[in-house]
C-alpha cells in the first residue's frame, strides 16, 4: 500500500523549493558549529556541555527513535556535515552548477564502492565511544574531523563520497532505511529509460546531479538514496515521487551484500555491548571501556571485535548452515548467509531503539539545562539552567523496551520467513538465533 | 550571481560569525571584574588559578566551577562559610579581605585521594606595607617537641576512662593539674603517672586515676569546642583516619600504598594516650609524618586546632 505524498501541492512545493530545506540546513549547520565550539571552549563536564548533550542525547534520540524508523535517510537530507564541502565543490550554495567542475572531481575507486570503510569508521567510533560520548573536547575533535574530511573529500572526489562511503552514521542509517515507511521512487520507470539527458543523475540548469551517485530510475531500495530532493527538482517529467509505504518494504528486495551483512552484525553486537557497558552493573568492564589505551581497554577492544566480527557471525553462520542442511538446499552458503542477514535489520534497529530509550529518558533533563547554559559558564538564557536532573518515564521504560524487543523479534521472524521462502531454506535456525540474542539483550536491559 | 545565491551566502557567513563570535564576546564582557576559578582533582592540577592577587578592602568576585567532580571552596582561618563547587555549574561568591597578607583557600569535599593537596593562595596587598605581627610560636615549638619521634604509651585500661566518674574525685585533685598549660604539655599517660605518684591521690585505684585524667581533659574542653572538633575531624580527617578514628578511612588504602604507612589509629590507647595535646597540635599544624599528611596550619585557627585536638581524645575518653 503506497501513497504518494508529492501529489499534495503543498508538500511538493515545500520539497521542490530550495529555501525550506536550506533554512533547516542553515539551522543545523549553526547548531553543528555551536556544538564544536562548546566542546572546545565550554565546560569539560559532559552533562553540562551543549556539544555532548545535543549531539549524543538530543540528536541521537531524534535520529534513532524517530528519524531512522520513520523517515529512513531523512536525517541525511538535513545533515550539515557535507554542506561546506558541497558548497565548495559546486562553487555555489543556491546557484545552478557550473559547467566545468571546480576541483579534481575524481571518481571513487571501484574497489571501495561498498560500505566496508563505513563499517571500519563506525567500529572505530564505537571502540572509543566511552570517551567520545563523555568528553566534550573529544566530541568536538571528532565532529570537526568529520567536517574537514567531508570538505577534503568533496574537493578531491565527485559528489558526496564522504556520505556514501566514509560517514560512520550513514552506513547504518542506510541499512535501516530499508525498513522505513518512506521512500523516494520514480513514478514510471519507462519515462526514465526514455529520458536522454538524465538530469537527475547528470544535473541541469535547475539542479545538481544526484549527490549520492544514484540513478533514481534504478532505485529499488532506500539504502543509498539520501533524500536530498535534487532529482525532484531536476526531473523534467515530474516523474519523482515521495511515497509512504509499509514498514520493511525493501527487505523483500534482493538481499543485502556481505559488507551490509556485516554492518548488521556490527549494529546488533554494538547495541548489546553498549547495553552491558553503559547500562550494566559491571564496573570492571565499564572501567576498561573508559580507560582508553590501557591494557584493560585493549582487552575490552579485543573482546568487542571478537564478539562482533567473530562470535555473532559464526553463530549466525551456524544457524544458516543448519537451515541449509535441514532443507538440503543447493544455494551457496554465502548467498543464504547474506539473504538471511537481511532479517537482522529490523532486529538491530529495535535493539538500538530499546537501548537508546534508556539513556535518552535518563538524561533528557540535561537538554533543558544545557539549552540555557550551553557552555557551563553559569548562563541562564531561557531560565531552565537550574532544572534538576531527573529521569523521565522510569515506570514505562522497561515495558516499552520489552515490547520494542519483542516487536523487533517478531518483525525479524516474519522477514526471515519471507527470505526463507525465497531461498528455499527453513528460517527456523535463524529465528532461534534471533530469539536467543533477543533474550540476551532483554537480560542486559532488565 | 543570482540574488538568492548572494542572500544565502550572506546568511551563511553572518550565521557562522554569530554562532562562533557571539558566545566568546558575551563571555569576555561578562568576565570583566570577575575571576573564574576552576576546580579539578589534585591529580589533574587542582585549582586554576592557584594564586589570586587582590587589594585589601577591595571586593573580589569569584566564579567557581568544577571541571570534574564536586568540590568545596573555603578560605583558611576564616569565618566565611564553605560553598560547594559543582561540575559544570557556577557558584558565585564575593570576598573582601580587610588586612594584607597571604590566605589559603582549599577544597572541603573528599574529591579524590589527593584531595588534601587541592589548595590555592590569595595574596592580599595593601597600600601600606604589612605591619610585622608579633606572634607566639605554637606550643609544640616552644616545648621543643620532636613530633616525629615515636610516643607509645604502655597502658592497660580496664575500661574506658570516664570523666563523669573522675569528677567525684576532683576534690582530691590539686588545682595545678587542671591548668591548660599542664593539660596541653602532658600526654594522658604522663598525667596518669604524675597523678599516680601524687600523695594526695594515693588512695585511688588505677581506674579511678584514669577517670581523673579524663576529667582533666574534659575540664579543658567545652561542648561547643568538642562539637567544632568533631565537625573539623569529619570534614578533614575522617577520610584517612576513619570516622571512628580507627585509621581506616576510605583513602587509607591509598595512603598505605603510596607512603607505606597507615594513618594513625586514634582508637589505639598506645597511640592516643601517649600523645600530648601539644604533640597533636604540632602534627596537625605541620603535617608530614611520612604519611603524606598535609599541613593544616594555614587552614585552621588556633582555637580550631585545639578544638580538634580535644576531640581526638574522645576516641579514648568519655
Amino acid at each position: 500500500m503506497r501513497s504518494e505524498l508529492t501529489r499534495f501541492p503543498l508538500i511538493k512545493s515545500l520539497l521542490k523549493n530550495r529555501w525550506p530545506q536550506m533554512v533547516v540546513l542553515f539551522v543545523m549547520l549553526a547548531g553543528f558549529l555551536f556544538a564544536i565550539l562548546s566542546g572546545f571552549i565550554g565546560t569539560p563536564v559532559g552533562n553540562r556541555n551543549f556539544g555532548i548533550i545535543f549531539v549524543w542525547i538530543a540528536w541521537w534520540a531524534v535520529l534513532i527513535l524517530v528519524a531512522v524508523p520513520l523517515f529512513g535517510r531523512g536525517w541525511c537530507a538535513v545533515c550539515p556535515i557535507p554542506l561546506p564541502g558541497e558548497w565548495l565543490q559546486r562553487g555555489a550554495i543556491m546557484d545552478p552548477p557550473m559547467k566545468k567542475p571546480r576541483w579534481f572531481n575524481l571518481r571513487w575507486p571501484n574497489r571501495l564502492r561498498n560500505i566496508w570503510l563505513q563499517n571500519l569508521t563506525f567500529t572505530l567510533v564505537a571502540l572509543f565511544s566511552s570517551v567520545i560520548l563523555t568528553a566534550p573536547k573529544v566530541t568536538a575533535v571528532v565532529l570537526a574531523a568529520m567536517l574537514f574530511i567531508a570538505i577534503g573529500m568533496s574537493i578531491i572526489f565527485e559528489r558526496r563520497t564522504f556520505c556514501r562511503y566514509i560517514c560512520p552514521v550513514g552506513g547504518f542509517v542506510g541499512l535501516y532505511a530499508q525498513a522505513a515507511p518512506l521512500e523516494l521512487r520514480v513514478k514510471d520507470r519507462q519515462i526514465c529509460l526514455a529520458c536522454k539527458d538524465k538530469p537527475c543523475y547528470n544535473g541541469s540548469a535547475v539542479g545538481y546531479g544526484c549527490p549520492w551517485d544514484v540513478f533514481p530510475g534504478g532505485l529499488t531500495k532506500n539504502t543509498y538514496c539520501g533524500l536530498c530532493m535534487e532529482c525532484l527538482r531536476t526531473c523534467p517529467y515530474d516523474n519523482i515521487a515521495i511515497n509512504t509505504r509499509p514498514f520493511s518494504a525493501d527487505l523483500s528486495k534482493p538481499p543485502i551484500r556481505m559488507d551490509e551483512a556485516f554492518k548488521a552484525f556490527i549494529m546488533l553486537g554494538a547495541a548489546m555491548i553498549y547495553a552491558g557497558v553503559f547500562l550494566g552493573p559491571w564496573g570492571t568492564m565499564k572501567l576498561a571501556a573508559y580507560s582508553v589505551g590501557s591494557l584493560a581497554w585493549f582487552g575490552y577492544a579485543a573482546a568487542f571485535l571478537a564478539f562482533i566480527f567473530g562470535l555473532l557471525p559464526a553463530l549466525f553462520l551456524g544457524a544458516v548452515g543448519t537451515g541449509k542442511a535441514l532443507t538440503k538446499a543447493t544455494t551457496t552458503l554465502k548467498k543464504i548467509f547474506t539473504a538471511f542477514a537481511t532479517a537482522l535489520v529490523p532486529l538491530g534497529l529495535m535493539f538500538w531503539v530499546a537501548f537508546s530509550m534508556s539513556f535518552v529518558l535518563t538524561n533528557a533533563a540535561y537538554i533543558l539545562s544545557s539549552l540555557s547554559d550551553p557552555f557551563g559558564w553559569g548562563w541562564n538564557l531561557f531560565g531552565t539552567a537550574a532544572i534538576p536532573w531527573q529521569p523521565y518515564l522510569t515506570t514505562l521504560l522497561l515495558p516499552l523496551q520489552t515490547l520494542t524487543l519483542i516487536g523487533g523479534l517478531l518483525w525479524t521472524a516474519r522477514t526471515a520467513q519471507k527470505v526463507g521462502s525465497e531461498v528455499k531454506v527453513t528460517p527456523a535456525p535463524v529465528i532461534l538465533f534471533s530469539t536467543l540474542v533477543t533474550i540476551f539483550m532483554l537480560g542486559l536491559l532488565l | 550571481m543570482k540574488r538568492t545565491e548572494l542572500l544565502s551566502r550572506i546568511l551563511v557567513i553572518t550565521g557562522i560569525l554569530i554562532v562562533l563570535a557571539a558566545p566568546i564576546a558575551a563571555r569576555a564582557i561578562g568576565a570583566q571584574g570577575v575571576i573564574e576559578v576552576h576546580g579539578r582533582i589534585a591529580e589533574s592540577g587542582g585549582w586554576t588559578p592557584s594564586t589570586i592577587r587582590v587589594q585589601a578592602g577591595m571586593p573580589i568576585h569569584l566564579r567557581l566551577t568544577s571541571d570534574d567532580v564536586m568540590h568545596g571552596f573555603a578560605i583558611g582561618q576564616s569565618d566565611t562559610p564553605a560553598v560547594d563547587v559543582l561540575p559544570g555549574q557556577v557558584t558565585e561568591i564575593t570576598l573582601t579581605f580587610d588586612k594584607p597578607g597571604t590566605y589559603a583557600y582549599y577544597c572541603t569535599r573528599w574529591c579524590g585521594p589527593n584531595h588534601w593537596r587541592m589548595r590555592g593562595i590569595i595574596e592580599v596587598t595593601g597600600e601600606e606595607p604589612v605591619s610585622p605581627q608579633v606572634t607566639t610560636p605554637p606550643l609544640y615549638l616552644m616545648l621543643n617537641l620532636d613530633i616525629d619521634a615515636p610516643h607509645p604509651a604502655s597502658v592497660t585500661l580496664d575500661r574506658i576512662p570516664d570523666a563523669q566518674y573522675g569528677e567525684q574525685f576532683s576534690a582530691l585533685l590539686p588545682a595545678a593539674y587542671l591548668t591548660p598549660d599542664y593539660y596541653r604539655s602532658h600526654s594522658p599517660a604522663q598525667i596518669y603517672l604524675d597523678l599516680r605518684a601524687d600523695p594526695a591521690l594515693v588512695s585511688l585505684a588505677g581506674s579511678d586515676i584514669w577517670d581523673l585524667v579524663a576529667y582533666i581533659w574534659l575540664s579543658n574542653t567545652t561542648p561547643e569546642g568538642l562539637a567544632e572538633g568533631q565537625r573539623l575531624f569529619a570534614q578533614n580527617c575522617a577520610a584517612c583516619h576513619g570516622e571512628t578514628g580507627g585509621g581506616n578511612g576510605v583513602f587509607s588504602a591509598n595512603i598505605t600504598a603510596l607512603a607505606g604507612k597507615t594513618p594513625a589509629n586514634f582508637s589505639d590507647p598506645a597511640i592516643t594516650l601517649g600523645a600530648s595535646p601539644a604533640l597533636l597540635q604540632g602534627k596537625i599544624l605541620r603535617g608530614g609524618m611520612g604519611t603524606g599528611m598535609p599541613s593544616w596550619g594555614p587552614l585552621f585557627t588556633d582555637q580550631q586546632t585545639w578544638d580538634l585536638v580535644g576531640f581526638l581524645y574522645t576516641f579514648q575518653f568519655k
